[in-house]
């Protein structure tokens, strides 16, 4: 059977009520939290795995899918109407849908975003549907060394490659990596850093972890600043619709984004927000009148493209996630998190012993993508409203429900405990310009790639050098040395200042 | 940014220098709970259980070491001065709650830290937050205990209402 049947099939069974259902609520709620100022996509999931706790998997799944794709669509209305994007992926978007609303223009940024992420998120869906076959088979031979080098070269890039600091982002990362030791080794079953204590030997929560540092430590940073005062929320003048030469401008840059979203997502090289900065400056540089002259103060180009290429790269993200259970950014780190409760694995084996769930994964992705459409455009003032929600109780309500997810899953006094722990540490981290998001991916990455490593070393017979005899591992190794490297580099000749734009602590 | 923040960029970073001590101790921990597995070994392949955390270990004392020499140099970024007393107000409420949760229940336990919460972005009223804290921590309840089967612990307040559940 071809991807197309696959997919058909997938379609037919998302259609059903059910599921049509779990997936409404998903995008839902994934638009409603997304749209909070100061909630990105990866603490959007976070907070809302508890609700798909009482689930079947397929369901739980299908909602979730709607989540990840709401959290994305919520978060680019917050940056059009508020300075201060809920996720790092829409920087680029507050810089020119930001000026178009303080225009006048809010309608149609908000149209070009929304119109742009749906036909952006089609296109790659398709593309994911048709791609994850092919890297299924590729992934097939895949041994564990190829693996395990695939791993590294994602630590390094979500750590190392980006951002301001090669050192900051390594110490993150080490911290993950660190935290993944606790509890009992897969392998041998010996207790790890365990000290005694029961509630240690199941390790630390991905999710505990996750919610811990995006919202009580974001709380906290954003408590502690001395200047906290409210963002002023943008109304919505006019229509929201787009006229003519907005369209005219507007569908190239969302094809552009596509494709320049799309790969990066795909590929273990960071997350959306390279993606939207790289679709920006392309469409500032091919911008043609008008928009070259609007560039700067509010160019519909500007909002068009990196919105695309965001949405994008969102589902170029499930590639790997889906094919290779390789998470590369925080957010598909929580969602791998989310397959695990269920017992499941992706990774090209969950193509073989649970296609039916997998396609219809890919299928409602699709729905999901037509539902936010139409939730979108139509009931977009509905949304604002939520963006006018005072401080206290919007940071209220998010602490609420991050201890809510965290007593749901293990209603324990050590839980909340971790809770609070990673809560200042996360607000440590972010006084002190560490990143966040390779603590989450080394936690749940750590783990693979050492038993990886350890199958990888058992075939061999302890040989260490059985990693560069296989030209993928040897590859993928040489790669992640010189995106550790290069930076580091760039950085002492004074050129890093690219990287340090690309870096976000969100995503 | 003024002279000061300059001129304290220039002196040894005290705040970077106890990042490192804690990142050295963090991979002294692993170390030493490594050497108490090492005697497992590893098998034929030479890589048992304590090598993962050797490993991360070592990185971690050589990122100390690293740290150190850029806190000594003052090449860390200048840091948002920061108010301690609203973070007192959260770290305070999230405490409550941990500590109450089993005995108050989830509605009591998280209303107030919700307040709390509140307090520290500036709703001073106690009196007020703490019961629209509470209500709407009930209200919660009774979606994600009662309708999605999640457990969240009950108190005198939900067995008020519902005198059946655990």
């Amino acid at each position: 059977m071809s991807s197309f049947d696959f997919l058909m099939q997938g379609l037919g069974a998302a259609l059903d009520p059910m599921l049509l259902l779990y997936a409404l609520i998903g995008v839902t709620l994934g638009t409603m939290v997304g749209v909070l100022p100061g909630i990105g996509p990866a603490l959007t999931v976070a907070l809302l795995l508890p609700v798909t706790y009482g689930l079947d998997p397929a369901g739980s799944l299908i909602m979730f899918a709607g989540i990840y794709y709401g959290g994305m669509y919520g978060g680019s209305t917050t940056s059009i109407l508020l300075n201060t994007p809920g996720e790092s992926a829409s920087i680029v978007t507050a810089l020119e849908g930001n000026k178009m609303a303080r225009r006048g223009r809010g309608g149609p940024a908000l149209a070009t975003a929304a119109i742009g992420s749906f036909v952006a998120g089609l296109i790659a869906t398709l593309l994911l549907a048709f791609l994850a076959p092919h890297v299924v088979k590729l992934a097939l031979v895949f041994g564990p060394r190829d693996y395990f080098a695939l791993m590294v070269l994602a630590f390094v890039t979500v750590s190392a490659a980006f951002g301001d600091s090669t050192l900051r982002g390594l110490t993150s990362l080490f911290v993950g990596l660190a935290l993944a030791c606790i509890g009992i080794d897969q392998l041998t079953g010996q207790a790890r850093l365990a000290w005694g204590v029961p509630d240690l030997l199941d390790g630390i929560e991905v999710t505990t972890l996750a919610v811990a540092m995006f919202a009580v430590g974001e709380a906290l940073a954003i408590a502690g600043n001395h200047a906290g005062t409210d963002d002023e929320v943008i109304a919505v003048k006019g229509s929201v619709w787009m006229n003519r030469s907005d369209w005219k401008r507007s569908w190239v840059p969302w094809l552009r984004g596509t494709f320049i979203g799309f790969p990066i997502g795909s590929m273990p090289a960071g997350g959306a927000d390279i993606a939207s900065f790289l679709s920006y400056s392309t469409e500032r540089k091919l911008a043609k009148s008008p928009g070259k002259e609007e560039f700067g103060h509010g160019a519909i180009e500007g909002v068009a493209g990196p919105e695309a290429a965001n949405n994008a790269a969102a589902a170029g993200t499930l590639v790997p996630l889906l094919t290779l259970g390789l998470p590369t950014t925080a957010t598909a780190a929580i969602m791998l998190a989310g397959f695990q409760q269920f017992g499941l694995q992706p990774g090209p084996l969950l193509f073989a012993t649970n296609p039916g769930l997998v396609w219809s994964l890919i299928a409602s992705l699709l729905i999901a993508n037509l539902m936010l459409l139409v939730l979108n455009l139509p009931l977009i003032g509905l949304w604002v409203k939520l963006l006018s929600i005072p401080r206290p109780w919007l940071y209220a309500g998010i602490l609420m429900f991050a201890t809510l997810g965290t007593i749901g899953a293990n209603p324990s006094a050590f839980e909340l405990g971790l809770l609070l722990v990673f809560g200042i540490m996360g607000y440590a981290m972010r006084l002190f310009g560490y990143p966040i998001a390779p603590v989450v991916v080394g936690l749940i990455l750590g783990p693979m790639a050492e038993q990886q490593l350890r199958r990888a070393l058992s075939i061999s017979q302890g040989d260490w050098t059985t990693l560069f005899q296989s030209g993928v591992s040897a590859t993928l190794l040489a790669l992640s040395a010189i995106a550790l490297l290069l930076p580091l580099v760039l950085r002492a000749i004074g050129r890093g200042k690219a990287l340090s734009q690309f870096g976000g602590d969100e995503d | 940014m003024n002279g000061d923040d300059l001129r304290f960029q220039r002196r040894p970073d005290r705040a970077a220098l106890v990042i490192a001590l804690i990142l050295a101790g963090l991979g002294g921990v692993l170390l030493f709970d490594a050497a108490r597995l090492a005697d497992v070994g590893g098998g034929y392949s030479g890589v048992g259980p304590a090598s993962a955390p050797r490993v991360v270990g070592i990185g971690l004392v050589l990122l100390a070491i690293w740290t150190a020499v850029e806190a000594v140099l003052g090449k860390f970024p200048a840091r948002p001065r920061q108010d301690p007393v609203p973070l007192f107000w959260i770290v305070g409420g999230l405490a409550f709650q941990l500590v109450t949760l089993k005995i108050a229940g989830f509605s009591i336990a998280t209303g107030v830290m919700f307040a709390f919460t509140a307090r520290a972005f500036g709703k001073r009223n106690l009196a007020f937050s703490i019961p629209v804290g509470i209500a709407a921590s009930f209200l919660v309840w009774l979606v994600f205990a009662q309708l999605l089967m999640l457990s969240l612990p009950a108190g005198p307040l939900e067995h008020l209402f519902f005198p059946g559940v655990k």
